[in-house]
């Protein structure tokens, strides 16, 4: 079968998160960018691996969607408490750890 | 019989054991020493008998001189050299330097001289400070210099003599810099012990040079080898030792810092720069006989040095006001004298330790008269604000007088004897030197008879409210004493006694026929002196003396007036050189040398203060320098693989 | 003789003493941590008087102890002394109670217990460095005594100290470096001649090609040009003694700093002798340029402390020109010199402190005419100032003049050069004197008070060392020149016989 596309398409996707988190400063959406980014890399890893007919990188796939998952908990959190203290999402504003 | 050594005429130094009351020669140094101590360690508990303390002590350490001087004469001429093994002082490998002292003829005339002198100032000092608060500070540190002085002249190797040569030094110090809080004096005494220290250079070096050669710096070891040595070893020795004694006698080059000392209280003037611790250059040469015997071109070094300083001295002699500048000038062109005497040989010797004692009789003597003048005359020193002190202080003036006859050689004086001896010797080696020395004694008489007309005579040209009036018999004393000196110091040369007592050390000059009678040399002198007083009555005898110095006078009283420009040529030639050195090295340090080597690290912080401002906080700039780290690391990958 | 392991104790009773004193209360005004210090100091001094007094002078290495650390390394805790390291470990035991009773009020209003504490530690370091025989010991207790010197500097004294203390951090360490990577070499030559091992013993009869040895000698002598100091690596100096309290001044130049040159003899001869003598000329060199060069500076400055700390720069110079010109005066006369200059700076940095203290500055410039006021102060300072420029009758003079005629024997124009230092001094301390002392008195000083009591107490038994070693040095050269003999026996340098021959005694009798 020709994965092409499927690779494509996971290029297409890769490169709108990536785009999206060097722009967007809302910090919610930086996240769901990187979460797009993940989606990219894993809809590669799955295509790659009907291709070679083995369960290698579907196996991966699954070791990133946990590792996003523990991600999505860490990151949410941390940007909860930061929304809490400084009344806003910006990562911008987030930018006193610096020199 | 006395061993001499292998080259010159020189005895060898070949001293016996101390016995019976050389036994206590240690004892001379320690009085005074242990005066010294207890006046400043004590502090103000001794304030109140502190001088009559200070007195005592070189008095007993002069009794004792006395009774070892008469033992002394009562030996055989070859037993005449006694040595005294204190304890070592430092031993490392085969250099071993023990406390030892040597007691022979050289050293009893010496100490006869540092302690009868010494007393005598030492009890004139009582009435002269006593007004001043620190007077047993004084007194401590003259007995400091009588013990230092004591060990220069006893001990038996160089770096002995070392230590009593810097002791004298320091004690200099202390002593002209005594009224510190005149920034003058502060300024003296450190000048005084700074040149000196320079002569001191060559001193060491000198020592280095004896235990490197001869692995001693023993007078025994070094006067038993010397004759193996080279001559050109043996003249750089010669020359290392002269240029220790130029910055300790004041002589040329190393002279300047004789008038500043002037600074200091008069009896200071009187015993140190004058009797004792200047002369310690001729007794380094004396006593250093057997290297410089051998090596003639050292020997003519001296000669030039002499010359030079004779008229050095005299030339500031004649055209000082300050009295006590005038003398130090005349005391710089006697010491030359000696010099001269000694840098004759072995023919000299033993005239240069004659005129050194003459000299320490008449020249105290007039260091203490004029003392008592500037005690009358409210501490003024300038003799144009002096005349007709005669009347006013009589004892003073006719001891002064008797000083003044001395100095410049009025026959039957004790000055006439010793100089007419150097004259006499010098026209024997070499017309030319003995001219000089002759020229010498005609100026001598000029100078001192200018500040004979200048005090005693002429008008008076005090200042108000000065009341001249004659000091107390405290003083008076020792100036009769001296002054009987000054008379009679002559008696010494009696049937060339001192030439033979000092045999032993001296060695015996072959009898050379003068070119010229003796008693023709003497006429001769006396004919130069003679027109040297005519012309001093002449120009300020027959005239009024001004109450300010004329300024419009020639280039000869100007160039007098300013030390024959000694201040200058050190300042031009050392001084200035040093401090762009100086000035030099502080840059050195902080631009290069710090630069270097804190540079560095500085470089390092600086590059880092500019690279730490990439961590600017901004998470998407992180994640741009990210993604472009990876974009780097892909592509790397694929030039690799696809090359 | 008996098994007391009396080095350990020399060594741990002021480490006790730095804990127990790091751990009294810091109430303000309370005497008790230095009434405790300074007792733990006296009891050190008991101890290294009590060694002393075992001493058996030629006998070597003495009051030895070995037990195995790292066996992989052939580590050892090794301690014993000979003449040289028993002179420096009495030098320190005697100046840490005078420091520390000069210092008394130094701390006031600061952490009190910390400066005594830290003291007491670098005491207890530098006693172990003077008496370690295992190489990788003695590194790691060089280092060590950084830490306490670090905080002595950068937490007590002046405005400016923590830069400092930095830049004497940086370049102490810089030289530990080299001295580290100098020591990993020492295990490879040891390791490639059979067991590892880094007793001194056994590494001075190892065989190591000359290439390797010079490697290694450059190592250790660029380190321990950096602690001595020596030309051009002084520049921390100054900067340390202007900022740090004199008494600290007084343990870091007296005491620390004696570290270098007692390392240059100890390691340099002892482990490197044909590597020593190949580099002397280049050592000579530097030795006699820090002598003139460091008594240039000294005249130019116009801060006391810097000035004085400077002078040390000069003295370093003469001991290391000692040690290099490989014979028993140079040798003995430096080991004689570091005692001395120990003594001598020591009380011109004491007094010194005492003058800044009462004028609140230390300016060369602002202080004037103390004479008048104080004529003790003076006085004792005019007495250490002479024993530092080297007067005759002063414990200094001795020292010099065997390292000058050691120089004037290896080479004349080298005793030349140094010669010129006997000038140079006389310039600095007298100047020094004249400017500060001197003078009309000041209005304003008219409160300033003579020395006290304690202060008394503190520099007077340096004044009477000063006095008695200069007449009578003998019992520190006999400790200094056995000692000497067995290392240039080791090195391999006999010294010159005197070049003239002596006269013929047969022939005597004739004369």
């Amino acid at each position: 079968m020709n994965i092409t596309a499927y690779v494509v398409l996971s290029g297409i996707l890769f490169t709108i998160g990536c785009v999206g988190v060097l722009t967007r400063r809302n910090a919610i959406v930086v996240f769901m960018c990187v979460e797009l980014m993940l989606n990219a890399s894993n809809l590669a890893l799955v295509a790659f691996a009907k291709q070679h007919g083995n369960l290698d990188g579907q196996i991966a796939a699954f070791f990133v969607m946990v590792v996003a998952a523990a991600e999505v908990v860490v990151g949410l959190a941390i940007i909860m408490t930061i929304f809490r203290t400084r009344r806003s999402a910006s990562v911008d504003d987030a930018s006193l750890l610096k020199y | 019989m006395i061993a001499l050594n292998g080259g010159g005429g020189i005895p060898v130094v070949d001293p016996t054991s101390a016995d019976g009351v050389f036994g206590l020669l240690w004892l001379i140094i320690a009085l005074p020493l242990a005066g010294a101590a207890i006046l400043l360690v004590g502090g103000k508990y001794t304030d109140k008998w502190g001088h009559l303390l200070g007195t005592l002590m070189p008095i007993g350490s002069f009794v004792l001189s006395v009774v070892m001087f008469a033992t002394l004469l009562g030996r055989s001429e070859e037993d005449r050299q006694v040595s005294q093994h204190l304890y070592t002082w430092f031993e490392v490998g085969h250099l071993d330097v023990g406390m030892d002292l040597l007691y022979d003829p050289l050293s009893a005339l010496f100490l006869l001289l540092i302690t009868g002198v010494g007393s005598l100032i030492h009890v004139y000092s009582i009435g002269y400070m006593a007004h001043d608060p620190r007077r047993r500070r004084f007194f401590g540190y003259l007995n400091l210099f009588v013990a230092a002085m004591l060990m220069l002249v006893l001990a038996e190797n160089y770096l002995g003599l070392f230590l009593g040569w810097e002791g004298v030094g320091l004690a200099s110090y202390l002593l002209i810099s005594f009224w510190q809080h005149k920034p003058s004096a502060a300024a003296a005494g450190k000048k005084a012990f700074v040149i000196n220290r320079v002569g001191d250079m060559g001193l060491s070096l000198a020592i280095m040079m004896f235990f490197v050669l001869f692995g001693s710096t023993s007078f025994t070891v070094i006067s038993e080898n010397v004759a193996n040595a080279s001559e050109t070893q043996l003249t750089i020795l010669g020359l290392l030792l002269l240029v220790g004694a130029c910055g300790k006698s004041a002589q040329f080059p190393l002279q300047a810092w004789l008038l500043d000392a002037m600074e200091g209280p008069t009896p200071v003037s009187a015993l140190i720069h004058a009797a004792t611790m200047v002369t310690a250059g001729v007794y380094l040469i004396v006593r250093s006989n057997f290297v410089f015997e051998l090596a003639p071109h050292a020997q003519t070094a001296v000669v030039v040095v002499a010359v030079i300083s004779i008229f050095w001295g005299a030339w500031i002699g004649c055209a000082k006001d300050d009295i006590k500048k005038a003398l130090a000038g005349s005391t710089m062109s006697q010491i030359g004298y000696m010099m001269l005497a000694a840098g004759l040989g072995v023919a000299g010797y033993a005239f240069a330790i004659f005129h050194l004692l003459m000299h320490g009789f008449f020249k105290a003597n007039m260091f203490l008269g004029a003392g008592s003048v500037m005690h009358g005359m409210d501490d003024d020193v300038d003799m144009r604000h002096y005349g007709m002190v005669r009347k006013a202080m009589p004892i003073t003036y006719v001891t002064f007088a008797a000083g003044y006859l001395a100095i410049i050689g009025f026959p039957g004086f004790s000055g006439f004897w010793s100089k007419d001896k150097i004259i006499e010797t010098a026209l024997a080696d070499n017309w030319i030197v003995g001219l000089c020395a002759l020229l010498g004694a005609g100026v001598t008489g000029f100078y001192m008879t200018r500040m004979m007309l200048m005090t005693f005579f002429g008008e008076k040209r005090w200042e108000k409210d000065v009341h001249p009036h004659e000091s107390p018999s405290v003083m008076t004393v020792p100036l009769i004493a001296l002054a009987a000196l000054s008379v009679v110091g002559g008696v010494f040369i009696v049937n060339d006694w001192i030439v033979e007592f000092l045999a032993p050390v001296t060695g015996v000059a072959e009898h050379h026929e003068p070119p010229i009678p003796a008693l023709a040399v003497s006429a001769l002198a006396v004919a130069v002196v003679a027109v040297g007083v005519w012309l001093a009555w002449v120009l300020i005898g027959k005239r009024e003396v001004p109450r300010e110095a004329p300024q419009d006078v020639s280039f000869v009283t100007r160039a007098g007036r300013e030390e024959v420009y000694g201040n200058l040529i050190n300042d031009t030639l050392v001084v200035n050189p040093g401090r762009r050195a100086v000035a030099g090295s502080l840059v050195l340090d902080e631009k290069v040398v710090d630069g270097v080597l804190t540079g560095g690290p500085m470089a390092v912080g600086g590059l880092a203060s500019v690279g730490r401002r990439v961590q600017n906080g901004y998470v998407r700039s992180y994640a741009l320098s990210l993604l472009a780290g990876a974009l780097i690391v892909t592509l790397a990958l694929l030039a690799v693989n696809l090359a | 003789m008996n098994d007391f392991p009396w080095l350990t104790v020399l060594i741990a009773v002021p480490l006790v003493g730095a804990l127990v004193t790091a751990f009294l209360p810091k109430a303000p005004g309370s005497v008790l941590p230095k009434q405790v210090a300074l007792g733990f100091s006296l009891l050190t001094l008991a101890v290294g008087v009590a060694i002393a007094a075992q001493y058996d002078t030629g006998d070597g290495m003495q009051m030895t102890e070995t037990h195995t650390w790292i066996e992989a390394f052939g580590v050892h805790y090794a301690l014993g002394v000979d003449g040289l390291g028993l002179l420096l470990i009495l030098l320190t035991v005697f100046l840490v109670p005078v420091v520390f009773v000069a210092s008394w009020n130094e701390a006031d209003g600061n952490n009190v217990p910390a400066f005594f504490a830290w003291a007491l530690a670098l005491e207890a370091f530098g006693l172990c460095v003077f008496a370690a025989t295992d190489v990788f010991l003695f590194y790691v207790v060089f280092e060590a005594t950084l830490i306490p010197a670090y905080f002595l500097i950068g937490g007590f004294g002046r405005e400016g100290r923590s830069f400092a203390a930095l830049k004497f951090l940086m370049y102490q360490l810089g030289g530990g470096l080299v001295l580290l990577a100098a020591v990993i070499g020492l295990y490879v030559v040891s390791a490639d001649a059979g067991s590892p091992s880094y007793l001194l013993s056994d590494l001075q009869n190892v065989e190591m090609s000359t290439t390797w040895e010079r490697w290694l000698f450059v190592g250790f002598m660029i380190a321990f040009a950096v602690k001595a100091p020596l030309f051009p690596l002084h520049t921390w100096l100054a900067d340390t003694t202007e900022k740090a309290t004199p008494g600290t001044s007084v343990l870091l130049v007296c005491v620390l700093d004696k570290i270098g040159t007692f390392g240059m003899l100890r390691f340099c001869l002892g482990l490197f002798p044909e590597a020593s003598q190949w580099a002397t000329p280049v050592v000579v060199t530097l030795a006699l340029i820090s002598i003139v060069y460091g008594a240039f500076l000294a005249i130019g400055q116009d801060d006391i402390l810097r000035l004085i700390g400077l002078t040390s720069l000069s003295h370093f110079g003469f001991i290391t020109l000692g040690i290099f010109a490989f014979s028993s005066q140079g040798a003995s006369g430096s080991i004689l010199y570091m005692v001395n200059h120990g003594i001598g700076t020591a009380a011109l940095f004491l007094i010194a402190g005492y003058l800044i203290r009462r004028k609140g500055t230390s300016l060369i410039s602002e202080i004037s005419g103390v004479q008048n006021r104080a004529p003790v102060l003076a006085g004792l300072f005019l007495v250490a100032g002479l024993a530092t420029l080297g007067l005759p009758g002063l414990s200094q003079f001795v020292s010099e003049i065997l390292v000058m005629i050691a120089a004037f024997d290896y080479h004349w124009w080298v005793g030349v050069v140094a010669v010129t230092g006997i000038v140079l001094a006389a310039i600095y301390v007298l100047w020094l004197y004249q400017r500060t002392m001197t003078g009309p008195p000041v209005a304003g000083d008219e409160g300033m008070k003579d020395l006290n009591r304690r202060e008394l107490v503190a520099v007077v038994p340096l004044m009477l060392a000063l006095v008695l070693f200069g007449f009578y040095p003998m019992p520190l050269l006999d400790a200094a020149n056995p000692t000497v003999d067995t290392l240039l026996e080791h090195v391999g340098v006999s010294d010159d016989a005197p070049s003239v021959p002596a006269a013929d005694h047969a022939e005597e009798g004739e004369h």
